[in-house]
């Protein structure tokens, strides 16, 4: 049973935005190498106290991938305007074709223990799909993809901002200051790491030609045991 | 498309290793020009860096760049508390100017408690006193066609020993934080720091900070000065230019 799962624009907005958190994360890394400390507060430099030091990023992981901390700027500071005019284009066309309501949208009744419970043991059992509703998101699901939307991008773009001493100088100050806003930087960096690691592992597990195929085409087979339920 | 995602996270390294050709390539350099435009607009021409409270500085403001010039010339200056030393101000200007000390610090002056911030990511708050570059720039009367202020600085830096140099346009130039400082926490400037003065243009980042200036000049491009970048950095290793983000 083939199913039309994502609408263009959808495809079209992961697609672009894969590919700036591609370049974004290791150009973010080889920047963090010029400086692999973090603090708290207004200021932080090598006499103050740093929560976090940790060693430099080794370079398959970042971009270029030899110490060129002009380099890594011109390629993050390049996507960060793709990421973030993407998003500013994405989210409102979301909500005007109801994609955010439809599919993102997060009822009470998901949220119950033991629907969670349940939900949980079926990921363990590799049962991503409800049978009854094959190509909705379960609760996990919208949890991430909402987590990312609405607190783990916007973070990241604002967090950015706020460390550009030419931006609104108030921006900083809601982050408690431009070197809480580059540890929150960081934090949410590693969060969406996570997030990719754990999606990509998931579009494996649920059967990557299907779940690539659908985010490319927008055609999604709902899988055999759903269909045989259904 | 099993082959291609196993490509994307598998071979990263390479994928990654071919990107670094790609570093300085014009549509990623034009992103300085678009944030530069986009910054302007948002935040507006005159807006100001935050400022803060005496007790909001960092306990210790470390030194970056040139600790110590070092030079002959340099330490000729430094001997004598740099009396002999001179601010020349020429270029496009109609009267060129040679500035004491004594004379900078009897020009209206401008004490700004800011926050220096390094490319590298790290941050320092510190305050400074000077007079407005605008108000120097008023006494020397731009030309007409100056378009850039070019800051040449003591220090010559590297095995190359190429000289320092800066510059920034007349947005900035002009921007009420823009100042020519000879003090920092109330004291004279430190040679660390740029003895004796140095250029505070608080809405960019620390290397734009030109220290030890021995130069100020008007221009209508920046072609022709270093490498035509605009700055020592930006010749050297591709920093942006502008330096507000």
């Amino acid at each position: 049973m083939q199913v039309y799962r994502h609408r263009l624009i959808t495809r079209i907005w992961h697609w672009i935005n894969a590919i700036a958190v591609l370049v974004m994360i290791p150009s973010g890394l080889m920047i963090f190498n010029a400086h692999p400390r973090l603090y708290w507060g207004n200021y932080g430099a090598n006499f103050d106290h740093a929560w976090l030091k940790l060693p430099q990023w080794p370079g398959w992981l970042t971009l270029p991938s030899t110490y060129d901390l002009a380099g890594a700027r011109h390629w993050h500071l390049a996507f960060a305007l793709v990421l973030a005019f993407s998003l500013l284009v994405y989210l409102p066309w979301s909500l005007l074709n109801r994609h955010l309501q439809r599919d993102l949208r997060i009822r009470r009744a998901e949220l119950a223990p033991t629907h969670l419970a349940e939900d949980l043991e079926a990921h363990w059992q590799l049962r991503f799909h409800d049978p009854a509703d094959p190509k909705a998101y379960n609760i996990f699901q919208k949890a991430s993809y909402a987590g990312v939307l609405f607190i783990l991008l916007p973070l990241l773009i604002f967090t950015g901002l706020a460390l550009a001493p030419g931006m609104w100088p108030w921006l900083a100050d809601v982050f408690g200051g431009r070197q809480s806003a580059r540890s929150l930087h960081f934090i949410a960096m590693a969060l969406l790491s996570l997030f990719v690691v754990v999606h990509l592992t998931l579009v494996i597990l649920a059967g990557p030609v299907n779940e690539v195929g659908s985010m490319i085409t927008g055609w999604w087979k709902a899988p055999k045991d759903a269909e045989e339920a259904a | 498309m099993i082959t291609r995602r196993g490509l994307i996270v598998s071979g990263g390294a390479t994928l990654l290793a071919g990107c670094d050709a790609w570093s300085n390539s014009p549509i990623l350099l034009n992103a300085d020009e678009a944030h530069r435009y986009l910054q302007r607009s948002i935040t507006g021409r005159a807006a100001l860096a935050r400022e803060f409270r005496p007790d909001q500085r960092s306990p210790r403001f470390r030194t970056n760049g040139t600790a110590n010039p070092n030079t002959p010339e340099y330490n000729a200056l430094a001997a004598n508390g740099f009396a002999d030393w001179r601010l020349q101000v020429g270029g496009m200007v109609q009267r060129p100017l040679s500035l004491s000390l004594a004379q900078l610090r009897s020009l209206p002056q401008r004490a700004q408690i800011t926050r220096h911030d390094c490319v590298e990511g790290w941050s320092a708050i510190g305050k400074w006193q000077g007079p407005q570059l605008e108000q120097v720039l008023r006494l020397a009367g731009l030309r007409d066609g100056a378009r850039y202020i070019v800051f040449h600085c003591a220090d010559v830096f590297g095995q190359r020993k190429i000289p320092y140099y800066e510059s920034i346009d007349l947005i900035d130039a002009f921007h009420p934080q823009t100042i020519l400082a000879w003090s920092m926490n109330d004291t004279p400037l430190g040679v660390g720091h740029g003895a004796p003065l140095r250029l505070r243009v608080e809405r960019q980042l620390g290397y734009k900070q030109a220290k030890y200036l021995m130069r100020i000049e008007a221009v209508a491009s920046l072609d022709g000065i270093g490498r035509g970048k605009g700055g020592f950095w930006e010749d050297i290793a591709g920093y942006e230019w502008y330096a507000g983000i």
